[in-house]
């Protein structure tokens, strides 16, 4: 059955097989390689892309002399389509998807950083409640909008037009024993109401004065129901100085006495005379420039002390607060407790003592 | 209150609305420009604006009228401008004898000039010269420099800042890959700057990458510069500072090594061995009647309880 020839025949034909692979492999290689010849460009260096901004830099130095043999124009052109062509390349390597049946390249962050069109938004200066709550450790309640109003059977905003418990809007008022009876007392509260209005107004505008840093102008008096001593006084004192010549030509009473904070004249020494004073006050200086003790303002380290104080303790409350709401799940709290009374010891001195009326 | 009288509360909504879409924002918006001619222009300088004006059209403003102001001399009324119109780019256009087809571009920073470059324009070619079919409104260019110059040279450097600023639209998240059509190419050669629109064709190239075929649609301009204004470099450096909401937050005990790989600690809680799950066996297994047992053990003191 052996047949040599066959054989032979059969051999040839593998032969023939494997020289066809190779030649298909290669074939197919030159064709790639032909078809990325038509998309790549030969580049000295390579380009700066930011591909956030569609944007490439060709930093390659570009030969005048082919410049000035070509036609300008046709030159820039095949420069540009060569520099176009490798950032397109660069653009089609990103993650693409579709979008309603449009095909969408997502684009990275930029990274060319271009100057801003205006200065970063600042954050609101806190007003002097908010200073205030912060140094005492005051944190706000949130409140719901509406509450059930009784005489109307209904939920109403808390505040502003149409609010729940409008003392204002009350049909009836009844008149305090110690009140005048001839007075108004519907009028009295509507009055009051727009006080505290001017009040909270004038507050607001007092805390843009002092965010911009403008000097506001002092504010002699403010309506008030009880005017206090120093209050009137500080209105008799406005009144005498409001005449066209400052004050200059009016009488004081006999047992008057001087304004209180009314503001300093600049006083100089006379330029010639007594030079005595002035040694002595220069020596003075000196004196107080070269001691090594600093000189004790006792009101400002009074004040300072005790702001200090008044922060610690809020910060042991709000401490203990946080503490407190830990303690609720598991006894992991109680060592929190312990390190915070560690800390300020003041602080957790005050918290015993107030927590002691509460369980005798 | 006289000296409150600069903030401005706003009495309705709309003008609350309106006060809020100039105070400044943490990202910000499209930048618009607003384009203007001097004294006096030439028909070059004012087909020159109007091209560059149908570039830039959704996010720029042209002037009809012209506004006799020499921006190098005195950059007030261009600040008031830009304050009135919220544009933080002017293209300012001119002609003199002196200065023949002048064009200023320049950026503002907080409404005052940051930076101003004059240009000459040498030679031009309108949009309306080239007869082709042109690319649509609002279309968000390729921009290619090329040069050394634009690397090397500080002024062209800021120049080229501010072109990029000028010409590359809003800030995209994404791009259609079909509609990228217009390529801006700037090239800095000899002295002079040449700047070239084309529109791109993306042909079939047999793989996934189109090639690239450009053709000439204008305005094209051949640019020299002339008088250039830069802002200093503790002002440029100002005008770049990010705000610190928008730095990217660092990650506590993350760490990389070179090749990329994150490094951290993963932290579990302590595995109750007790309840392990080992392998089933029958003799492991719990009887029935021992469970019975104990649970007798536990009830016979409460019954004493009760009887006491």
């Amino acid at each position: 059955m052996f047949d040599p020839a066959s054989h032979v025949l059969r051999c040839e034909m593998t032969n023939m097989a494997a020289c066809s692979v190779e030649e298909l492999l290669a074939k197919a290689e030159q064709e790639e390689a032909e078809k990325l010849k038509s998309i790549s460009v030969q580049k000295e260096l390579d380009l700066e892309f930011d591909v956030g901004n569609l944007l490439a830099c060709d930093k390659n130095r570009i030969e005048s002399r082919d410049f000035r043999e070509q036609r300008k124009e046709d030159f820039l052109r095949a420069l540009a389509r060569d520099n176009t062509q490798l950032l397109i390349n660069e653009i089609w390597k990103l993650p693409t998807e579709r979008i309603a049946e449009v095909i969408v390249a997502k684009l990275p962050e930029q990274t060319t950083r271009l100057p801003r069109e205006k200065p970063p938004p600042k954050p609101r200066p806190p007003t002097r409640w908010e200073q205030f709550a912060k140094l005492k450790g005051i944190q706000n309640k949130k409140k719901t909008n509406l509450v059930w109003d009784e005489t109307a059977k209904e939920w109403r905003r808390r505040w502003g037009y149409k609010r729940a418990n409008d003392n204002t809007k009350d049909w009836l008022v009844e008149v305090p024993e110690t009140a005048d009876p001839n007075e108004d007392q519907f009028a009295r509260r509507t009055k009051a109401k727009k006080e505290r209005v001017a009040k909270n107004e004038l507050n607001r505008l007092k805390n843009i004065a002092r965010a911009q840093k403008i000097k506001t102008p002092g504010v002699g008096l403010l309506p008030k129901a009880q005017q206090s001593k120093d209050e009137l006084a500080k209105a008799v004192n406005v009144a005498k100085t409001s005449t066209a010549s400052v004050g200059r030509f009016q009488d004081r009473l006999p047992k008057e006495k001087p304004p209180k904070n009314s503001g300093k004249k600049r006083k100089f020494e006379p330029l010639i005379g007594d030079f005595s004073t002035e040694k002595k006050k220069q020596l003075e200086l000196l004196k107080l420039m070269s001691s090594k003790t600093p000189k004790l303002d006792i009101t400002k380290a009074v004040n300072t002390q005790m702001r200090q104080e008044d922060r610690e303790e809020a910060a042991a409350r709000r401490r203990k607060g946080a503490g407190g709401k830990g303690r609720k799940g598991s006894m992991a709290g109680r060592g929190k407790g312990k390190g915070g009374k560690g800390k300020g010891g003041k602080a957790g001195g005050g918290g015993k003592r107030r927590g002691k009326p509460g369980k005798h | 209150m006289t000296q409150l009288d600069g903030i401005v509360k706003p009495k309705t909504k709309r003008s609350k609305r309106f006060l809020e879409s100039r105070a400044p924002k943490l990202i910000e918006d499209v930048r618009s420009t607003m384009i203007m001619k001097g004294g006096n222009t030439s028909q070059t300088i004012t087909t020159a604006l109007k091209d560059i004006y149908s570039l830039k059209k959704p996010n720029a403003v042209l002037y009809k009228k012209k506004n006799i102001t020499r921006p190098f001399e005195d950059s007030t009324s261009l600040e008031f401008f830009s304050k009135k119109t919220d544009c933080s780019l002017f293209l300012f256009g001119s002609h003199n004898k002196k200065r023949p087809n002048n064009f200023i571009f320049g950026r503002m920073f907080d409404f005052h000039v940051l930076d101003m470059f004059e240009l000459g324009i040498e030679k031009f070619v309108s949009l309306s010269e080239i007869k082709t079919s042109k690319f649509p409104e609002g279309t968000k260019p390729l921009l290619v420099f090329a040069g050394e110059v634009f690397d090397t040279d500080n002024e062209y450097k800021r120049l080229k800042s501010l072109l990029i600023d000028f010409f590359r639209g809003p800030t995209v998240s994404a791009v259609r890959l079909a509609g990228l059509e217009h390529v801006l190419h700037f090239t800095a050669l000899e002295g002079k700057i040449y700047m070239r629109s084309y529109r791109c064709l993306l042909k079939k190239s047999g793989c996934r990458t189109p090639r690239i075929e450009l053709e000439e649609i204008g305005p094209s301009f051949d640019f020299v510069m002339r008088r250039t204004h830069l802002a200093s470099d503790d002002l440029y450096k100002l005008a770049h500072k990010q705000p610190k909401a928008l730095k990217p937050k660092k990650k506590k005990n993350i760490s990389h090594d070179v090749f990329g790989t994150t490094f951290g600690r993963v932290h579990m809680q302590k595995q109750d061995l007790s309840k392990l799950q080992t392998r089933k066996m029958k003799g492991l297994r719990k009887r029935k009647g021992e469970v019975v047992e104990e649970g007798h053990e536990g009830q016979e003191p409460k019954v004493a309880k009760v009887e006491s």
